[in-house]
């Protein structure tokens, strides 16, 4: 590994690239408010507490959309821009050029604070997904367009201090973060064409009125190239901490680097043609391709399951050099509550988490299986233990840790803090269990279904579904009282006075083996790539095009008939 | 050195466990698929959208619902079917993209304009099965619920059910 790494002395951050990082991290947790207060809302509705289409001016489907583009999109996308800058600039210290971070920055808030205002007045109640036919304002659109733009900003800053650092340092390995940075944005960059192609060229004009109609399912297929790769963007930044930051905190090493590589690598090439497994109940496509697209999702869970191992491996190490013996001594001897290494229980809780969310995700790509779950309250039971476990727990810990050290400031309430992801932990498990169950029995998510299956008055109220619905109103609770204390440190260690030095020093293990210059090149997988894509989405489009028979006009989610 | 021999092997290791278990689910889906006989829903490119919805009794114990997805109910909204009786569900929809999930069956479908989503199914048991949209389709998403009704037998069905024998093909064609 890179000798700097081991001195473990900060690293001074220049003012712009400090105000820059800063602000990508507090602005999306300052949105997070709204996000999390809309989440709590959510389970009131659903389980009939709030029994109608609005509370508070902001009714279900708006504050549904809020949730998801907040909490999934906005926070986590600023996250990533933030944390990767970082990263990229402490293992290679290479300055990021100072105009594109600026341009990628200002194109990220602006796209933000865009879609935004049709959002806060209810003229963009289409969620996250914006599936067409139901239209939002324009400028919801191009907002999520200029937010995407911004990444790919930053990515190109990426890749100019990558290939600088190559030419630099040829006989070395690449650093582990910067290969995770990489990979993180090779896939989204790959992922998010197709994307950019829909809102520009198809979604963009037929919201202004200048195309008549476009092809919805091909739009849904343009989404889904991009949906399910976006859901590695959120987790290989989760995994470089975990590879890099993890074991140093745990007081031992990385079990091994050439496999966490190899991981990187192998997301290259699986987490993109696996789109149509969010289709396999879609019209329109072969059970030929979506059969396909179910066993190269089997191929992305591998790399997973290599992490899986690998962390263990190494938390097992660090566990006995610090004292623990036997088969599960070593289990006793880890920092789950120090509140110095609070990052250890950030990252250990969405851990936990994420053993629920591996597993309710291999039912969810199991082709037939999919049929007993799909769009039930089942998936969002799933990610909530996936985006809203881990993801977003190691988000949480990072953003703050990385706000204490760029500002020289000791974390306010430590005590407090390291029980905030175990909080956030049983209260996700215990909403997640009360969506889970009833889903298994056709509960609909995205619906208000207070008015319905939970209203004693409707002829559709479900008895059994009470007991559940309470529990995710508890599990829900507990979420949002965790939130509320991450808020309060959040906040009140940003404000508090500075203790010392204002410098960046990112915990970085070291490896139990060397991994050389062993899987240091993109250029294989890449190739790798796009021939898998070739081959799972030619037939793909190919079924669309004698299955599909024309387009749709745009609706408003008010009324049913069409706009024009 | 040794310790690298270690590390290589362990993970290998892990490496081949976990393409194993991989290989032991997907064959779990395949018998899903060939032994118990359920899959997903094909592309079919035969039926071309329609407008209104309909029941046609094709033969005896063999039905085809045509549904048709609107802002915010089905049509046809109720459906009256004997028991034991095959059905060979099509769905499209008028407007927007919903969904049509049946409760306690494997019939979970999306139903999107201009595309005709098709999936057979068999009602065994007796009882009210509830149609429920599980897709956002605007404000009354969660107002749009339908019904299948399976009775003991063909007299008491309470519906007109149009006696075509020229339905639609069965399964439609598949173009992979
Ligand atoms: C207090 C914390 C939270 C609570 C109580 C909560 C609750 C919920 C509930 C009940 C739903 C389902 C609504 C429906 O389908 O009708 C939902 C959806 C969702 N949640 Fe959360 N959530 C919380 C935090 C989060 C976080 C932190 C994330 C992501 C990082 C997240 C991401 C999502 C997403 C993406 C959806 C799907 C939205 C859609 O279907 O359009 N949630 N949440
Ligand atoms: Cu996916
Ligand atoms: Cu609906």
């Amino acid at each position: 590994m890179v000798e700097t790494q081991e001195r473990g002395e900060g690293l001074k951050v220049e003012g712009w690239l400090r105000f820059i990082t800063l602000f990508e991290l507090v602005f999306p947790t300052i949105l997070l408010i709204l996000g999390i207060y809309n989440g709590l809302l959510q389970v009131l509705y659903r389980a009939g507490i709030i029994k109608s289409m609005s509370f508070l001016g902001i009714s279900y489907y708006q504050g549904l959309t809020l949730h998801g583009v907040i909490n999934a999109i906005v926070f986590t996308t600023f996250f990533i821009v933030a944390f990767s800058n970082l990263v990229m600039y402490y293992y290679t210290r290479i300055q990021l050029s100072k105009g594109l971070t600026y341009i990628a920055f200002a194109l990220m808030v602006v796209g933000t604070l865009l879609a935004a205002i049709p959002m806060l007045i209810g003229k963009a109640n289409v969620l996250y997904t914006f599936y067409p036919p139901l239209k939002a304002h324009p400028m919801f659109y191009i907002g999520a367009a200029l937010l995407v733009v911004g990444t790919w900003v930053a990515f190109l800053s990426y890749i100019l201090v990558y290939l600088k650092w190559k030419k630099e340092n040829p006989q070395k390995g690449v650093p582990l973060g910067v290969i995770g940075v990489m990979s993180t944005f090779i896939i989204w960059f790959v992922a998010t064409v197709p994307l950019a192609y829909a809102v520009l060229f198809m979604l963009i004009p037929w919201s202004l009125g200048i195309v008549k109609e476009i092809n919805i399912m091909v739009e849904r297929t343009l989404f889904w190239f991009f949906g399910h790769p976006l859901v590695y963007f959120w987790l290989l930044p989760s995994y470089i901490m975990l590879y890099v930051v993890l074991p140093k905190i745990a007081g031992g090493k990385l079990f091994s680097e050439k496999f966490a590589r190899l991981v990187f690598m192998l997301f290259i090439i699986f987490s993109i043609p696996v789109g149509v497994h969010h289709q396999y109940s879609d019209p329109s496509i072969g059970t030929s391709m979506k059969f396909l697209h179910g066993v190269l999702t089997f191929a992305v869970a591998i790399p997973s399951f290599l992490t899986a191992f690998n962390v263990a491996a190494s938390l097992e190490y660090a566990g006995r050099k610090n004292g623990g013996n036997g088969i599960f001594g070593w289990w006793k001897k880890l920092p789950y509550t120090d509140p110095k290494k609070y990052l250890f229980a950030y990252m250990f809780a969405g851990l936990v988490l994420f053993l629920f969310g591996g597993i309710t995700g291999i039912v969810n790509a199991s082709y037939n299986l999919n049929s007993v779950v799909h769009n039930t309250a089942w998936v969002p039971g799933h990610f909530h233990t996936t985006v809203g476990g881990l993801v977003f727990l190691s988000f949480l810990g990072m953003s703050l840790y990385l706000v204490q050290k760029l500002l020289g400031k000791e974390v306010k309430f430590q005590r407090l803090n390291v029980l905030v992801p175990y909080m956030w932990l049983i209260g996700v498990i215990l909403m997640s269990t009360g969506m889970s169950i009833p889903g298994i029995e056709g509960m609909p998510r995205r619906t208000n279904i207070g008015l319905t299956y939970l209203n004693p008055e409707s002829e559709f109220f479900r008895p059994g579904w009470v007991f559940w619905s309470y529990l995710s109103v508890i599990g829900g609770t507990i979420m949002f009282i965790s939130m509320f204390s991450y808020f309060v440190i959040f906040f009140s260690t940003l404000f508090s006075k500075k203790t010392s030095e204002a410098d960046l020093y990112i915990p970085t293990a070291q490896s139990l083996d060397d991994a050389g210059t062993s899987f240091s090149s993109f250029k294989p997988w890449i190739a790798i790539l796009i021939v898998l894509i070739l081959v799972a989405y030619i037939p793909t489009f190919y079924d669309l095009s004698k299955a599909t028979f024309g387009g749709a006009p745009p609706y408003s989610p008010e009324l049913p008939v069409p706009m024009r | 050195m040794e310790n690298e021999k270690i590390i290589q092997q362990q993970e290998k290791k892990a490496l081949f466990i976990s393409i194993l278990l991989m290989a032991v689910f997907i064959s779990m889906i395949v018998y899903g698929i060939k032994g118990v006989g359920v899959d997903l829903p094909t592309c079919i490119s035969n039926v071309q959208p329609y407008e209104t919805g309909k029941v046609v009794q094709v033969s005896d114990k063999e039905y085809e619902i045509y549904y048709v997805a609107r802002m915010w109910f089905f049509d046809p909204q109720n459906v009256e079917i004997p028991v034991g009786s095959k059905v060979r569900i099509y769905l499209t929809s008028l407007d927007v993209t919903h969904g049509l999930h049946i409760w306690g069956t494997n019939v979970n479908l999306m139903a999107i304009p201009n595309a005709v989503n098709y999936y057979e199914v068999k009602f065994n048991k007796e009882g009210e099965y509830i149609v429920s949209c599980h897709e956002y389709c605007g404000i009354a998403h969660q107002n749009m619920i339908g019904k299948i009704i399976v009775k003991s037998s063909i007299e008491n069905l309470g519906q007109n059910i149009n006696n075509i024998q020229t339905a639609a093909q069965v399964g439609g064609e598949k173009t992979w």
